[in-house]
């Protein structure tokens, strides 16, 4: 069985309120900020990575991104991939869904046949969800989004996927692409030992030139959509401060809740 | 733009004519052929496993040709027969941005025995109905789904397409944003038509909120846009409003399609969605306990309010995970957020901070979460919120659910 897992760095949310913004535009300055490798796709990961130990095969990390990206392939490496490769190109760069969808299929093209593509439900930094169906569109093979739970039975995958009141169980011929959510399994911590070894492995850099990709569907200009405007929203502040005695701060409590409903 | 069979692949094995949701393929002398009405909406070639079949569509780069897409469509999405609240939500914003263009409103509804809903659909605004019927469209499948409203956006040409941002949205619409070659935005809380070019502004958060961005599909239709469930005001219906039926004749065959969905398991839990909850009340590690969080729910069960939860409280297994609010766990926008015992550490903070009012019961007056809500009540959450429900509880009527308090 051989496994895709695409896979994002992200920056870690939890370091920005410790940024600085820029006195003059409010901005925040994003340089030095940690990355992380998408919490989503370490649960991607480890869904593979149990499933090879379970079947035999091979799990390939690919990721699209900066030179420094190197870093989230490392850990996927040291968490139990076989190999990884880093999709690395100026020309990439300001790809929004479409253009990172297409460039990723491309790649995936040149790695070969796969039984299965896992990706992360989303990314934390954009939030889309969008990247899993469009590239499974453009691979011509069929999706299963928001998966928890995924049975191998031969050649099929049976797979659950919540949904807004309960949960939908499906079943496809491989190949497919899943995209998971968190309750899908514990990620693994990598060790020591693991993370030197990973260290250790070379990882591929593949730019526009590797793949057999038209220009004109790259990066910025190959992007249908574009940021026209971004800006800040003033952070939320505090409103109210009630203390008191328990049944005293219930009654406060209650007024508002009413005082909203009926408003 | 077209479509062609590529005859020294075809095998004549009829995948194809199986897939086909129009009944415009038939395998003759072992060589697929297609047929007039054919809508270029991509189905036989998902389904064909030798690549015998190539689907061509026009891509949008000459604007001479994006004036000729017009119209505002709506995603009609619905479950069980019933629309989903984000329908209506949409239609009362599609509505305003087809009169600012000046152009027709059209709802887009897919489904068994859903004609009754298209009286709905209009009395909301929509000028037209597109209807496709079929009882393989009953339950949502992202390949049937999918294939159909290509079909409709080849047909119809419309210059802005919107899907609530649903788990169905989110898995539909980027699939088929990705089969015309179309821009997509995820997840908009704010839509408009910028006045000298008529292109839709479409504006979301990201970074959990931390950033705004407002995106443009230039070049390319329909502009594609998911919009999140609660952020637009549901309009006034008007019954008398007129508006025009299309049917789209459909035929789904099971076996042309490669997912099959073999069991939809309504959740026993959960019956208000956290999404779609005017009310949620969370709690957090503050509880302590699984058998303590009761009262969170039983707070939630006088409000008629949903449960959600913080993420130790998910991780120590109180909770499954569909009720964890925040940056692994789900977006919400409630008009009311009651944090029990939640510190609001910024992966929750990201969840929720955009809900009308935020209530916190914490006491620790210095927690996080109190520094952004409206009412922070410092106290302990096992005094005040049992003394919380039983007010609640006298205000309202034996039997009779919070609705009567309103
Ligand atoms: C990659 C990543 C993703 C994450 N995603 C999420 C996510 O999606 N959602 C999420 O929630 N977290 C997420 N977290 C975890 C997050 O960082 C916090 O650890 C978590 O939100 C804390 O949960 P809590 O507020 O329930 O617990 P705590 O931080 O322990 O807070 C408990 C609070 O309860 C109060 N309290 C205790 N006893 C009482 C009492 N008797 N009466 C009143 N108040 C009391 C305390 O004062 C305290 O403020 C994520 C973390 C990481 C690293
Ligand atoms: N640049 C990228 N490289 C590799 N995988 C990606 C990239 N962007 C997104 N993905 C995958 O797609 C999922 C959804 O991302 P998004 O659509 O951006 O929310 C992520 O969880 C990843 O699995």
């Amino acid at each position: 069985m051989r496994i895709i897992v695409c896979v994002k760095q992200v920056p870690d949310i939890a370091e920005m309120e410790k940024m600085e913004t820029d006195p003059k535009t409010g901005t925040i300055i994003r340089e030095g900020m940690p990355a992380i490798v998408n919490p989503f796709d370490e649960y991607a990961l480890e869904e593979a990575v149990t499933w090879k130990e379970k079947q035999e095969g091979e799990v390939i990390a690919i990721s699209m991104g900066p030179p420094q990206a190197e870093d989230a392939l490392v850990k996927c490496l040291s968490m139990g991939a076989d190999r990884a490769i880093l999709l690395s190109d100026r020309d990439f760069a300001g790809s929004d869904t479409m253009a990172t969808t297409y460039t990723l299929a491309r790649a995936i093209g040149e790695i070969g046949d796969f039984d299965l593509v896992l990706c992360g439900q989303q990314a934390i930094d954009g939030d889309t969800a969008q990247v899993g169906p469009m590239l499974a569109e453009h691979l011509h093979i069929p999706q299963i989004t928001y998966v928890n739970r995924i049975e191998v039975e031969g050649k099929h995958v049976v797979a659950t996927r919540e949904v807004e009141d309960g949960y939908e169980v499906i079943r496809c011929r491989m190949p497919l692409l899943l995209t998971v959510v968190k309750g899908i399994n514990v990620p693994r911590v990598p060790t020591y030992s693991s993370l030197s070894e990973a260290m250790d492995k070379e990882i591929p850099i593949w730019t526009a030139e590797d793949l057999d990709v038209e220009r004109d569907r790259l990066g910025l200009p190959g992007s249908p959509t574009a940021v026209t405007r971004i800006w800040y929203p003033v952070p939320r502040t505090g409103g109210q401060v009630l203390t008191g005695e328990p049944p005293e701060l219930a009654e406060r409590v209650a007024q508002v809740l009413l005082n909203i409903l009926q408003g | 733009m077209g479509i062609s069979v590529i005859g020294e692949k075809c095998t004549g094995c009829k995948k194809c004519e199986a897939a086909c949701p129009f009944g415009q393929i038939e395998v003759i002398d072992k060589k697929a052929v297609i047929q007039e009405g054919c809508t270029l909406c991509g189905a036989c070639h998902e389904a064909c496993e030798v690549g015998a079949i190539e689907v061509e569509r026009p891509i949008l780069q000459g604007a001479s040709d994006l004036d000729t897409y017009r119209g505002v469509f709506v995603f009609a999405e619905q479950r069980e027969g019933e629309l989903r609240s984000c329908t209506l939500e949409l239609l009362g914003e599609g509505r305003k941005l087809a009169d600012k263009l000046g152009q027709e409103l059209a709802a887009v509804l897919l489904g068994d025995e859903v004609e009754d809903l298209c009286p709905l659909l209009v009395a909301h605004g929509a000028d037209k109905v597109y209807l496709a019927r079929n009882s393989n469209l009953r339950f949502y499948q992202t390949e049937s789904y999918a294939a159909v409203l290509t079909a409709v956006i080849s047909q119809y040409r419309p210059s802005i397409f919107l899907f609530g941002a649903t788990t169905t949205g989110r898995d539909l619409a980027p699939r088929v944003a990705a089969r015309v070659r179309t821009g997509l935005t995820a997840d908009c809380t704010s839509l408009d038509i910028e006045e000298e070019t008529g292109l839709l502004l479409q504006t979301r958060p990201a970074w959990g909120g931390n950033i705004m961005a407002t995106i443009k599909t230039v070049n390319h239709r329909p502009q594609m846009a998911t919009v999140r469930p609660k952020v637009m005001k549901k309009p006034e219906p008007y019954p008398d409003r007129k508006g025009k039926v299309i049917h789209i004749p459909i035929k789904v065959n099971p076996k042309g399609m490669k997912t099959t969905l073999l069991e939809v398991i309504k959740s026993r839990e959960q019956t208000i969605s956290l999404e779609e909850a005017e009310i949620i009340v969370s709690g957090g590690r503050g509880l302590q306990s699984a058998e303590n969080f009761k009262v969170v729910e039983e707070l939630a069960q006088v409000l008629a309010a949903a449960v959600g939860a913080s993420r130790p409280v998910v991780d120590s297994g109180w909770k499954s995970h569909p009720y964890q609010v925040g940056q692994t766990g789900k977006t919400v926008q409630p008009k009311i957020y009651i944090a029990c015992g939640i510190s609001g550490a910024v992966q929750h903070r990201v969840g929720m901070e955009s809900s009308e009012t935020i209530v916190a019961i914490n006491k620790d007056p210095d927690a996080p979460i109190m520094q952004i809500a409206d009412y922070a009540v410092v106290g302990d959450l096992f005094q005040v919120v049992p003394e919380l429900i039983k007010v609640i509880k006298s205000r309202t009527k034996k039997g009779e659910s919070r609705k009567n308090l309103t």
